[in-house]
């Protein structure tokens, strides 16, 4: 993003955790209200990014694992004559998928609650800021109508 | 009002306009006439939304059937905003070399203007790389600044207001099924205020499942996801609709569709949005939901809750199994990657039983409909055909549980559940016809004491 930009920046989403990063704009005069805001925008976003990309790294991992093995047992190797890398087809992922989900059930359970808390946190903080503003704003207009 | 549906393609809102408008004009005529305007009007309805399908879904063919349709002209738009965007941030670049002291906003609205002009000079050029672009625009950096003119797309997008539509014709066919007589006002307060409502429970619900949807192909470009839209922005969206949306519907309508359509959006926001990646009891209270819209369309109509109401939200709810079940058996990696807890994932056989055994529950329902004075007899049998197709179509799922099966079945929903509501509605049986009946009988008794009486 631009040196110069005074609003916050989102990028391309991230190879592993799929979340699109973001770069935020601090203020020079920043309340401590902001602040808290921004502070906790950067939490949720550093806290989503490992869990994601912890996650999905496991994911392929393990679906690789299980191709492996199941391409074993059926006597066939990872690649076949041409070079292709062989895969199977739905039904046989289908237990691998439903495998995963069962394992990281609580994991999963855990994140929700953690997610759910920092989107209304935030989003309660946006509101603060935004009602904060706009007072400020009004005081401003007043005082430029009286003057 | 589901969040993990997708691919229900838009009804035609202006048509039911349409059919709305040449209703008033067509009021003093008697009620066969009228139900022939709007027969007219619901078949050119199906024919538009039915080549509208083709062309949506034959673009989609080639990728995953689990991609939301998105129709061709929507992504040439979003290329062409996006190179805006591109330029927009060369001209930023240029400012900082050219080291003239000049104030941000000022910057920017010059680069916007002369941003036109050098659209104009490349626009043959960017047509050509539009499509090429586009997957590009996507790996560079945004500003999070909220434009106006990009704001209405974005809260049609967080609204999901084609799959607002498709409850909003629901909610109306529920309207046009009550047995009494049509009243314009109360049909378009009904309407709106399900839309409204509708609108709310879907952005509330992007609002919950940003990094989910991030990880899901279908989903990765919604609103919310791509920072295009402030949570608190979402938020007050949402408030700004579901609440004059709720009391429109109590205050203009009546209390108990009001009731019924702020349950709804409870439903939809607080248990089956959580209960997602909890359990797959989701998938029932899913249908649930599905299922209200027309209910709340016939309590307008009358203002209690008939046998009849609780009949067509019956066919909805049904109707909602073979629909999901079958769109769900092609996205089963992404559920599972994503932590969400369907069926198809993790009871695979049961999701196919489910489907099939709720097919058959539509031939049932469709059966009940003339014992309950909502349709005639005629109804049952016409709609046979198309009952036993999906029921053909869901037995075939059941067996042979592959891609080819789940996309048929899928769909064949998609035209079957217009098709039917079609067909019960030429069926319905005349509230004039009764009345007709009872006029009859009472001057055949006048004539008779007439000539009774000297």
């Amino acid at each position: 993003p631009p040196a110069h930009s005074r609003s916050d920046w989102i990028g391309p989403p991230d190879k592993h955790s799929n979340l699109r990063p973001i770069i935020f704009y601090v203020p020079p005069e920043e309340s401590a209200l902001e602040r808290r805001l921004r502070e906790a925008r950067q939490e949720a976003q550093a806290s989503n990014q490992r869990f994601w990309a912890r996650h999905n790294r496991a994911f392929r991992q393990e679906k690789e694992e299980f191709i492996y093995s199941r391409l074993k047992a059926k006597g066939l190797e990872m690649r076949d004559e041409s070079g292709q890398k062989a895969t199977l087809n739905a039904e046989e992922m289908a237990d691998f998928y439903k495998d995963f989900l069962r394992k990281n059930f609580k994991k999963h359970l855990q994140y929700n609650r953690d997610w759910y808390k920092h989107n209304f946190r935030i989003t309660f903080l946006m509101g603060q800021v935004a009602l904060v503003r706009a007072l400020r704003w009004l005081r401003r207009r007043k005082k430029n109508v009286e003057q | 009002m589901s969040a993990a549906r997708s691919c229900r393609p838009p009804r035609a809102l202006a048509g039911l306009f349409v059919g709305c408008l040449r209703n008033t004009g067509a009021r003093q005529i008697p009620c066969r006439f009228v139900h022939l305007y709007h027969v007219g009007s619901y078949r050119l309805i199906t024919f538009q939304y039915f080549s509208f399908l083709k062309r949506m879904y034959v673009t989609q063919c080639n990728n995953d059937l689990s991609q939301r349709a998105k129709p061709k002209s929507d992504s040439i738009v979003s290329a062409f905003h996006e190179l805006q965007q591109l330029d927009q941030e060369k001209k930023v670049v240029h400012e900082i070399s050219s080291v003239s002291p000049v104030h941000q906003s000022w910057s920017e609205m010059s680069s916007r203007n002369e941003l036109r002009e050098m659209k104009s000079a490349a626009e043959t050029e960017d047509s050509l790389i539009a499509g090429g672009a586009e997957s590009k625009e996507d790996r560079q950096w945004k500003e999070m600044k909220l434009r106006l003119d990009d704001l209405p797309g974005i809260l049609a997008r967080l609204s999901k207001i084609k799959l607002t539509a498709l409850v909003v014709s629901t909610a109306s066919a529920g309207f046009a099924m009550a047995p009494v007589p049509f009243e314009l006002t109360c049909f378009l307060l009904a309407s709106l205020g399900t839309g409204l409502a509708s609108c709310a429970a879907n952005s509330i619900n992007q609002f919950f499942e940003v990094p989910f949807d991030s990880n899901m192909n279908r989903t990765k470009n919604r609103p919310l996801v791509r920072g295009q839209i402030s949570p608190l922005l979402a938020v007050c969206f949402a408030a700004s609709c579901g609440i004059p949306g709720i009391a429109l519907l109590t205050l203009g309508v009546n209390p108990l569709t009001g009731a019924l359509g702020a349950f709804n959006i409870f439903l939809y926001t607080c248990c089956y949005t959580p209960l997602k990646r909890m359990s797959i009891a989701n998938t029932w209270v899913g249908a649930v939901v599905g299922a209200i819209p027309p209910v709340m369309g016939w309590t307008a109509a009358t203002g209690s809750l008939d046998a009849g109401a609780l009949l067509l939200g019956g066919i909805l709810y049904s109707w909602q199994f073979p629909h999901f079940n079958a769109l769900s058996w092609g996205l089963r990696e992404d559920y599972s990657r994503g932590g969400y807890c369907m069926m198809s994932v993790t009871h695979p056989g049961l999701c196919r039983r489910v489907a099939l055994r709720h097919c058959l529950a539509l031939i049932g329902l469709s059966t009940v409909a003339p014992v309950l004075n909502i349709t005639t007899w005629t109804f049952p049998i016409i709609s046979l055909p198309i009952n036993l197709y999906i029921s053909y179509l869901g037995f075939r799922f059941y067996r042979d549980a592959d891609r080819s099966s789940s996309r048929k079945l899928f769909f064949c929903s998609l035209w079957h559940l217009p098709m039917l509501l079609l067909v019960m509605f030429t069926c319905k049986k005349s509230v004039l016809e009764k009345e007709d009946k009872g006029e009859l009988r009472g001057e055949s008794h006048e004539m008779a004491m007439e000539i009774r009486l000297p």
